[in-house]
């Protein structure tokens, strides 16, 4: 009975420590949601340290509205229930202005309900597979629009590719982001027979008949290719599985949506060069911006580490909302969100990003080809793509459109001319 | 009976006491009804933790007292919670469908309003159908029944597949496991029509509740959780004390002698193995709208194993063992992942928690299994001055999985 | 295309002309300078054209150093020249015309030229010309790559020619090979194409069938009675067969404007939406339409008042469709083609069918010994010793983050491998026997609490790991010569490193057996586990036996975790991607007996590889019903496929 008694006192005492951070005005705290351990750790901590270093940077330069910056870092342990229990944690225990965080789909779906209670602000730094606008999540990494559609056009027309392997890990961010290029190849007169569609678990490792498997589409005379969305891990043993069966560039080319400077780290890629990506940033993008932000992290966090597109991402999206926030005077998230449209910050790779009022960034698409130092050699930039939330290439999703500026609504439909709902779809 | 029932478990009046006393101290220091000394989200994790206790109480019935070490009941949890989440996520975006057909000029037929439903909820993973199994969906009083019928079921079709074919012991444990492995995967695929790795999500909002605060909500799903705790540990606590409890016990010291004493052990455990599927599955109804999300990770197989370090840390064998250590683990667990406890600076080293909290969990659990195997709910017996005779254990039976003789002290 | 044809078709007769010496190639560049610079596959092409028309000297020399990236043009002038690197920072430039060092140029004043994969591919075939009859056997190599890759019509009678000449065997088969292929695809004449067709039939390679399957491709046509004399028609189709659907079938005549086409369900509400007058649409009341049936009536009655386009109803179509005769027409007029490439296909069909299945027997082996290899060290610890070591996972990944340990401290990937393989058994056999005397020992009557207890011990390690090793993955790259495949044909390959892991596996069999059916060690394991006891008695000590037979059995784990992180990746998570699976593969076997965790892994290796071959799309389904098999099987068969029997099989 005592212990018991203890334990209720113990449990009242850590509800106190829970509480007991009260709301100031200054420092001005900044809410970092990634997972710091369990299997997207390997992706996420390298955000944190990223949002770390953009703080101090800020801080170094005298804060924002004469305040300091404060990082407040949690760690929902990839563990999805716990990202929307840490967010929520954020908002009213630690009263962030701001959230800089997530990485999967899943975790974001699981985050936007309490977000938009909460009226609180994300910053979603990876590119997803679109069909969402929340009012109040900006998303600064590539919707499909501005990396697969730009890739699956290079593929057509500058390689000349006639079949297509879509090869992902299954689940939501591959499954969407085919059946829309399914939709587009369809529509670009590639027939249904050759799209050849392959889902793999997360951490898969036994690549070799699936390899088998795309050489063999060859064998009606069409150039084959593969896009692949495959995630994290699985890519080192595909990687290497397709090393092995000797698979040139330059017979079967991979494009990769997934895979930067980060995962081939892990990997030996003498074998690879000439397999492509697509991303908004590549690390051997030759700027004096990206020179510097290279070196700063280096300096920071050691030599042997790289930068991708992801930090680029924060990088804009964090100076994206400094200057939205000083020039609304305010941190409250009302404010800072109608100065965000319209905000213009200069990209890593050259040219200027600007927030769009479907909280998408209009940003220029890379396609890199892999070197042997596990770099990418940028081989082809398109033109500024503006961010699409709704993707023209579904029925469903081509009469929608996202205008939270002036038409105030994520989800608009231009067939009925009505808003289908103001939330965001979770 | 029910007098003698009490009088022979006063632990049970104790707990429900200290249960209603938390539940009425959280009440009162809650932001919806009380001073707001306690976050809305510091409820919803307590309220979750509470559901959690229950499981660790199911987990406790079947291993504890029948001394099958499933490591699978999460995966009866998380159908429960799938369950539920299905008539919420129908609910609530019928209600969105709804409200933006009513604009159209043309009324829309049930089959439109349909489609637009599953384009809503299934248009994340590239499909525009409701599968089969989501024809329930619209019905709460049959989501209800399924959220204790399909947990049930599997555990009734699984259980008597194993229990017939003899398997024990850590055979069965790893048969389990391999239960849930296989569960989880099927989950994983969006073609098992439960929307693949993304799950069920938003199942915080309550449809039609919109204008319900969230602090109002965590409170009555924590009075919820605490009330299905409360209820099934009374359950639990009865089933045990009666003739049923000595007979699993038994089959849990020698399956072998209750056999020959003409019990059937397969009934028994059946019986057990099925009974704590539901109650599994009712407290995964009741975690998961307090979660907000459920997906297949959740039913991954170290969820299980973890279920059963509660409950061997809290002290297998007693009902209040398991709550405490359901608690327990699950409130360091929080602490920990969520940065507050300072960093320890070694001087050459700083510890940060976050990186060094789970090899801490870790090694804790050998220390409990190597000099604690009664786990915190073993410090009563020093307190209530409780000591057995120093027997030194030989296995009371020839089953692998059988207690020492010198735990079996109830 | 055309175009590009005919430009072959010149080039070809100027080939053996001999070059103008004075020609120079520079101002040809800089007349194209635009779209080489724009580097494009759509617009190079004229590029390319016109430096081979240039008939320059330097031109070949020119499309060489495009091709590997060596062409750089100077930013101030605009002049391009081939860069050849001296440090990171400064080229040294040299002219193409006269070959002279033009000096060096600092990084930031010249810009390369990256033609990507498809313009270098358009390169390569424009550089055929030059290779085929190169001395260099290298050069004459990439051109029949070149042709390989992109086949063209222009290219066969440059490779006739050059046929003769060829001094070097090996290319002068593959040149021959090619021609053949050229042949079927573009030759002129029937019976060449026919006859080179029949030479190629039985020929498994991917390229044949590449140029065999174009020649069969087919239309879908619709034609108005009869079908017409001289259509070289595949099959003729019925409209609701299960090749041609009736609904494709009549989008077929849609299509061509034969039919009108069919009004959707969202078609018929627009239509009401937009024939909306005083609430009411054709005579029905607007808040009726929630009816299926209620929106057809409205819409007949729109349509009647010819507001709209007339339903098609299923009885149209049916009339439609009767009209017409549907077939399957080869693009491809000649018949005797057509005919002959079938025959060869359906030759070669059932020869890839044989060789597909035995690939997949492969793959299903070299999966089979993975799975043994990362079980058999839990066929001891678990097999033999009866222990549950949840952390049996963990050793492996120990064994393969000491193998990428090593590798930062001997480069040589050959001896770093030869060094990792008995240092992970080292450390793995150390942390065993630790573990064994720290925790195990404590808990051997007791097997549900070390599952428990070494649970502990596997999240703990994990975490360590990467705290240590940080959370990416960490390369482990296997030395030179197990790079690449062992290729039979097209069809069946397997890669040197899955051989490596399956003679890896069967040594390992190999030296379990010995041990335990040789060696002291090995006859006092199996005392001690039989009868603890009795063992004691003899004099046999059990605390050191049991602690030797775990410490092999971690150590063996370990050396499996190198070979898994040669062919897979290195992570905190590897292990924990195997210990499921290891310890299915091990109870599936028959616990206790070796043989039986081989059983384990080929059964569950190929059972996998089973479902995925009937599933290809959806890797996952496999894994999910592999399990689901298991667990069914093992309801029938609680004992494992070999079982144990007599007392040695315990209770």
């Amino acid at each position: 009975m005592t212990i018991l008694k203890t334990a209720l006192c113990t449990t009242t005492a850590l509800a106190a420590m829970a509480t007991a951070a009260i709301a100031e005005d200054c420092p001005i705290k900044v809410g970092v949601l990634h997972s710091l351990s369990g299997t997207m750790a390997i992706s996420e901590t390298t955000l944190k340290d990223t949002m770390l270093m953009l703080i101090e940077q800020q801080n170094e330069k005298g804060g924002v509205l004469g305040c300091d910056l404060e990082a407040v870092v949690v760690d929902p342990a990839s563990d999805w229930p716990l990202f929307a229990e840490k967010a929520r944690e954020l908002l009213t225990v630690h009263d962030v202005d701001v959230i800089f965080g997530n990485w999967t789909s899943v975790s974001r779906k699981s985050v936007l309900p309490v977000i938009e209670e909460l009226d609180g602000l994300l910053f979603y730094p990876v590119q997803y597979e679109g069909e969402e606008s929340s009012k109040n999540v900006f998303y600064t990494g590539a919707a499909p629009n501005q990396q697969a559609i730009p890739a699956t056009d290079y593929f057509l027309e500058e390689l000349g590719v006639e079949k297509f392997a879509l090869l992902g890990t299954d689940y939501v961010y591959p499954r969407t982001t085919n059946n829309i290029l399914e939709s587009y190849l369809k529509s670009k007169g590639v027939s249904a027979n050759d799209i050849f569609v392959n889902y793999t678990p997360f951490g898969h490792s036994d690549w070799s008949k699936i390899v088998a498997d795309v050489v063999a589409l060859a064998a009606d005379g069409k150039k084959v290719g593969v896009i692949s969305t495959i995630n994290g891990d699985a890519n080192i043993g595909f990687y290497k599985e397709l090393a092995a069966a000797g698979i040139s560039a330059d017979d079967i080319p991979v494009v990769a949506f997934s895979v930067g400077e980060e995962e081939l780290s892990g990997l030996d890629t003498s074998n690879l060069v000439g397999h492509l990506a697509a991303w908004n940033y590549f690390q051997s993008a030759d700027t004096e911006a990206n020179a510097e932000w290279v070196a700063a992290w280096k300096a920071r966090m050691g030599a042997e580490r790289v930068t991708n597109d992801p930090m680029e991402a924060h990088y804009i999206g964090f100076n994206m909302w400094v200057n939205a926030a000083e020039a609304a005077g305010t941190t409250d998230v009302d404010a800072v969100r109608s100065a965000m449209y319209g905000q213009e910050f200069p990209n890593l790779t050259g040219g200027t990003a600007v927030m769009l009022p479907n909280h998408h960034l209009a940003k220029p698409v890379l396609i890199g080809e892999i070197l042997d130092d596990g770099q990418f050699d940028i081989i082809s930039e398109t033109d500024v793509v503006p961010g699409d939330a709704w993707t023209d290439f579904l029925p469903e999703s081509a009469v929608l459109v996202s205008d939270w500026k002036d038409l105030g609504c994520g989800m608009y439909n231009t067939e009925t001319e009505t808003c289908v709902q103001t939330k965001s779809n979770y | 009976m029910q007098r003698s029932f009490v009088a022979r478990n006063p632990s049970v009046l104790i707990f429900l006491a200290c249960l209603g006393l938390f539940v009425l101290g959280v009440t009162v220091l809650s932001e919806a009804v009380g001073n707001g000394f306690l976050s809305t989200s510091f409820v919803k994790t307590l309220g979750k933790t509470l559901c959690l206790a229950l499981i660790a109480v199911a987990m406790d019935l079947v291993w504890g007292y029948t001394g099958i070490l499933s490591l699978g009941h999460f995966a009866f949890f998380g159908l429960g919670g799938y369950m539920i989440g299905m008539w919420l996520m129908y609910e609530r975006t019928r209600d969105i469908v709804a409200t933006s057909l009513a604009e159209a000029p043309i009324p829309a037929t049930v089959t439109e309003i349909q489609e637009a439903i599953a384009t809503q909820i299934f248009g994340v993973v590239g499909s525009n159908e409701f599968p089969l199994v989501w024809s329930f969906a619209d019905s709460l009083v049959i989501q209800l029944i399924l959220v204790v019928a399909v947990p049930g079921l599997l555990a009734l079709v699984f259980g008597w597949l194993a229990f017939r074919a003899r398997v024990t012991g850590v055979y069965l444990s790893i048969l389990t496991q391999a239960m849930t492995l296989a569960l989880a995967l099927y989950l994983f695929q969006n073609d098992s029509g439960l929307r693949g790795n993304n799950g069920l999500s938003g199942l915080q909002n309550l449809p039609g509740l919109d204008d319900v605060p969230q602090a109002l909500v965590s409170l009555w799903f924590f009075w919820a959780s605490a009330a299905a705790l409360g209820l099934g540990y009374l359950l639990a606590a009865w089933v045990v004390s009666g003739k049923f409890g000595s007979v699993i016990r038994g089959i849990r010291d020698n399956e072998a002698r209750v056999r020959f004493l003409g019990y059937q052990v397969e009934v028994y455990k059946l019986v057990i193995f099925a009974g704590t599927a539901m109650i599994s599955g009712i407290a995964g109804a009741l975690y998961y709208p307090q979660a907000g999300i459920i997906n297949p990770a959740e039913i991954a197989p170290i969820a299980s194993i973890y279920l059963a370090v509660w409950v061997a840390i809290g002290g297998r064998g007693r009902l209040y063992g398991a709550v405490i250590g359901a608690i327990f683990v699950t409130l360091f667990s929080s602490l920990f992942t969520g940065g507050q406890v300072p960093d320890v600076n070694l001087g050459f080293y700083t510890v940060k928690w976050v990186d060094w909290w789970l090899i801490v969990l870790g090694l804790s659990f050998v220390l409990v299994t190597l000099y604690a195997p009664k786990g915190i709910g073993g410090l009563f017996d020093l307190i209530a001055h409780r000591t057995h005779p120093d027997r030194h254990g030989a296995p009371l039976g020839p089953d692998m999985g059988a207690l020492q003789e010198k735990e079996a002290q109830e | 295309m055309k175009l590009l044809l005919l430009l072959g078709l010149c080039v070809l007769a100027q080939v053996n002309i001999a070059w103008a010496d004075d020609v120079l190639i520079q101002p040809v560049l800089q007349e194209q300078r635009e779209t080489i610079v724009k580097s494009s596959r759509k617009t190079i092409g004229p590029a390319i054209d016109a430096v081979v028309a240039s008939k320059a000297p330097a031109a070949q020399d020119v499309l060489q150093a495009w091709v590997t990236k060596d062409m750089w043009y100077r930013k101030d002038d605009g002049l391009f020249f081939r860069a050849e690197k001296v440090d990171s920072k400064t080229y040294r430039l040299i002219d193409f015309d006269t070959g002279a060092d033009m000096g060096t140029a600092d990084k930031s004043d010249i810009k390369q030229i990256k033609p990507n994969s498809g313009v270098r591919a358009m390169i390569s075939t424009a550089l055929v010309r030059f290779q085929l009859t190169d001395p260099d056997p290298t050069r004459r190599m990439e051109a029949l790559i070149a042709i390989e890759r992109a086949p063209e019509a222009s290219l066969l009678a440059p490779l006739r020619l050059s046929i003769e000449g060829e001094i070097d065997p090996d290319i002068a088969a593959r040149k021959a090979r090619i021609e053949r292929l050229l042949t079927i695809a573009y030759d002129a004449d029937t019976p060449t194409r026919v006859a080179a067709i029949e030479d190629m039939a039985g020929d498994l390679g991917v390229d044949v069938r590449a140029t065999l399957n174009p020649l069969l491709v087919t239309d879908l046509a619709a034609f108005p009675g009869a079908i017409p004399e001289g259509v070289n028609v595949r099959a003729e189709l019925k409209p609701g067969d299960d090749v041609l659907s009736i609904a494709d079938a009549y989008a077929l005549l849609v299509d061509g404007d034969l039919a009108p086409p069919r009004v959707s369900g969202a078609d018929i509400r627009n239509a009401l939406a937009a024939n909306i007058v005083d609430g009411k649409v054709g005579g029905i009341s607007v808040h009726t339409l929630s009816d299926e049936f209620q929106r057809a009536r409205a819409y007949v009655a729109l349509s009647e008042a010819g507001l709209v386009p007339p339903l098609v109803t299923a009885s149209d179509v049916e009339a439609s469709l009767a009209d017409y005769r549907f077939a399957e027409v080869y693009q491809v007029d000649d018949p005797a083609v057509t005919t002959a490439a079938q025959d060869a296909l359906t030759k070669i069909e059932l020869k890839v069918g044989v060789n597909q299945a035995i690939d997949l027997g492969l793959d299903a082996l070299s999966l089979a010994s993975i799975y043994f290899l990362a079980a058999i060290g839990l066929a001891i610890t678990f097999g033999v010793m009866g222990v549950i070591n949840m952390a049996h996972g963990e050793f492996i990944m120990m064994g393969a983050y000491t193998g990428y340990v090593v590798q930062q401290f001997i480069p040589d990937h050959t001896i770093s491998i030869l060094v990792a393989l008995p240092l992970a058994f080292t450390v793995t056999f150390g942390a065993g026997v630790l573990m064994e005397r720290l925790v195990i020992r404590w808990l051997y009557n007791r097997p549900l609490e070390t599952l428990l207890a070494t649970f502990g011990i596997s999240i703990a390690l994990q975490q360590l790991a990467k705290n240590i090793f940080g959370t990416q993955a960490r390369p482990l790259t296997s030395p030179g010569w197990l790079d690449g495949a062992l290729v039979l044909n097209d069809v069946v390959s397997i890669s040197y490193i899955r051989i490596a892991i399956f003679v890896l596996a069967l040594l390992f069999l190999g030296l379990f057996l010995f041990i335990m059916r040789r060696t002291r060690l090995g006859l006092e394991t199996r005392t001690v586990t039989q009868n603890r006891a009795m063992a004691a008695s003899m004099g046999i000590n059990p605390d050191r036996v049991n602690m030797l037979t775990f410490g092999l059995g971690s150590g063996i784990a370990g050396v499996a975790g190198v070979a898994i992180g040669l062919f897979a990746k290195v992570t905190s998570e590897l292990g924990s991607d195997y210990i499921v699976q290891s310890f299915m593969t091990v109870v599936v076997g028959g616990v206790g007996n070796i043989w039986g965790t081989l059983a384990g892994a080929a059964m569950i290796g190929g059972l996998q590889k089973g479902i995925e071959w009937m599933n290809p799309s959806n890797t996952l389904a496999a894994q999910t019903y592999m399990i689901v098999f298991i667990i069914i099987f093992i309801q029938f068969r609680p004992r494992g496929i070999i079982a144990l029997k007599g007392r040695a099989a315990g209770d």
